[in-house]
């Protein structure tokens, strides 16, 4: 394994950076409203559901035209930015936090709302009838009784981000230390047929991927055992 | 003291059908509620705390909790609650699920010695018995010094041994601390200990009944 010491860790660096970026933010959004979701009996429930879907089933590249479009310099958006921040998204790095953002959405409110809704409803009126507020008991007493799920979201979250391709190509192109992150490297690679360096990098993915299930499994069983269910 | 005049839709086992209730409560009342599960008992006693929606009014002393189908938020009732299940804050101590009520420590001791549950007062909820966790959800319902106490079947998940010792409990709190209480029950036992009045929901209406029903039900049994 010489090309081993030839390994440029940018790609790396970048796609652990975007994918840390991207649960973070992820994480404050998507928690009030995995929570929302987990506790309305609102009729619009079954819209949000499936709008929150959307980016497992659409081509990435959909979404990824979708997201150009919003972000270019020709988008209302894009223009604002740009005109009086003089911030630049498409083919930007900050572009691409906001594209993972929305491509990742749903591996964070997933788990996050179905592990709200496998609380007993009982402990959280319980918590109302104590006098808390919604976001109180959010935070106090929902949340922390759902640590597998929270952490299944932090992490596939954050894995999902890792292994993104399509929607970083069409948003972020493939720019040197600013948009090129692991996969697309890959990408590169193949493409200039350095199979040896590609071959590499994909085994980097493959053993990152698998450690990342393997814990989130491991802690799932371990955690179940720990309260009896298994 | 407390007026209820409210009507709310059921949808039990045997269909929909609408609940009538128009009853009051005096104070220091301690009504036990019978009837076939599906009745409506629940329901009665969720539409009082608020956390289910009704049609018509509730006023608990100078206070409008219901009027239409606008109603007072759960927080702001103050009322006592026990459920069933318990329904304990799991991550929390025992200690810690009565705190988080009210960060009132010596009011908190107090109860957890009243219950005899002092000695476990740092134990995870979760690993107590069902008796255990009954008396913390007790103690925790009575931490912000309600005037109503309101409980679903409290004593049913358990042993006669620990009901005949909850029963003693829950008399003795509702008289210490002056309180007014409903109480759910399937136990005829159990309601001619504790109740001063005795409703029966059935068909859709709530009746009340003398307690010497009880004596004949007791006979029957």
């Amino acid at each position: 394994m010489e090309g081993f010491h030839a390994i440029e860790w940018a790609p790396f660096v970048l796609s652990f950076k975007l994918a840390g970026l991207t649960a973070a933010i992820l994480f404050f959004v998507a928690l009030p409203f995995a929570w929302f979701l987990s506790q309305t009996r609102s009729r619009s429930k079954p819209f949000l559901e499936a709008f929150t879907a959307l980016p497992i089933v659409l081509p990435p590249s959909v979404l990824g035209f979708y997201m150009l479009l919003l972000l270019s310099h020709n988008s209302p958006i894009g223009q604002f930015l740009e005109s009086h921040f003089g911030i630049k998204l498409a083919f930007s790095f900050t572009g691409l936090v906001i594209a993972s953002c929305f491509y990742s959405f749903p591996f964070m409110v997933q788990p996050l709302q179905s592990g709200f809704e496998s609380l007993n409803p009982h402990m959280i009126e319980a918590s109302y009838l104590a006098g808390k507020s919604s976001a109180r008991t959010l935070w106090s007493v929902a949340l922390p009784n759902i640590k597998p799920s929270l952490l299944t979201a932090l992490i596939v979250t954050f894995a999902h981000t890792v292994g993104e391709f399509g929607v970083v190509l069409m948003v972020g192109g493939n720019i040197p230390h600013e948009t090129r992150v692991a996969s697309v490297a890959i990408y590169d690679l193949v493409e200039v047929m350095d199979y040896e360096k590609a071959n590499i990098y994909a085994g980097l993915l493959l053993a990152f991927s698998f450690s990342v299930l393997l814990m989130v499994y491991w802690f799932n069983h371990r955690q179940k055992m720990r309260v009896g269910m298994v | 003291m407390l007026k209820m005049a409210f009507e709310r839709q059921l949808c039990g086992s045997s269909g929909k059908m609408t609940l009538h209730v128009n009853v009051d409560v005096n104070k220091g009342d301690f009504v036990v509620i019978m009837g076939e599960s599906g009745a409506g008992k629940s329901t009665l006693l969720r539409t009082l705390a608020g956390l289910e929606d009704a049609y018509g009014s509730i006023t608990f002393e100078d206070t409008v909790w219901l009027e239409g189908t606008k109603k007072l938020a759960v927080q702001q009732r103050n009322v006592g609650f026990v459920f069933q299940d318990y329904a304990l804050f799991d991550n929390m101590s025992v200690k810690e699920n009565l705190l988080f009520v009210n960060p009132d420590n010596e009011f908190a001791q107090t109860l957890l010695e009243m219950m005899e549950i002092a000695q476990i007062s740092h134990r995870n909820v979760r690993q107590l018995s069902g008796g255990q966790k009954q008396r913390v959800a007790l103690a925790r319902a009575l931490m912000r010094r309600p005037k109503l106490l309101l409980m679903d079947e409290p004593l049913s998940a358990l042993d006669p041994r620990m009901r005949r010792k909850l029963t003693g409990q829950i008399k003795m709190l509702h008289e210490r601390f002056e309180m007014t209480t409903l109480m759910v029950s399937h136990d005829v036992n159990e309601a001619k200990q504790m109740a001063t009045r005795l409703w029966f929901v059935e068909n859709g209406q709530v009746a009340e009944y003398p307690l010497s029903v009880l004596d004949t039900l007791y006979k029957e049994e």
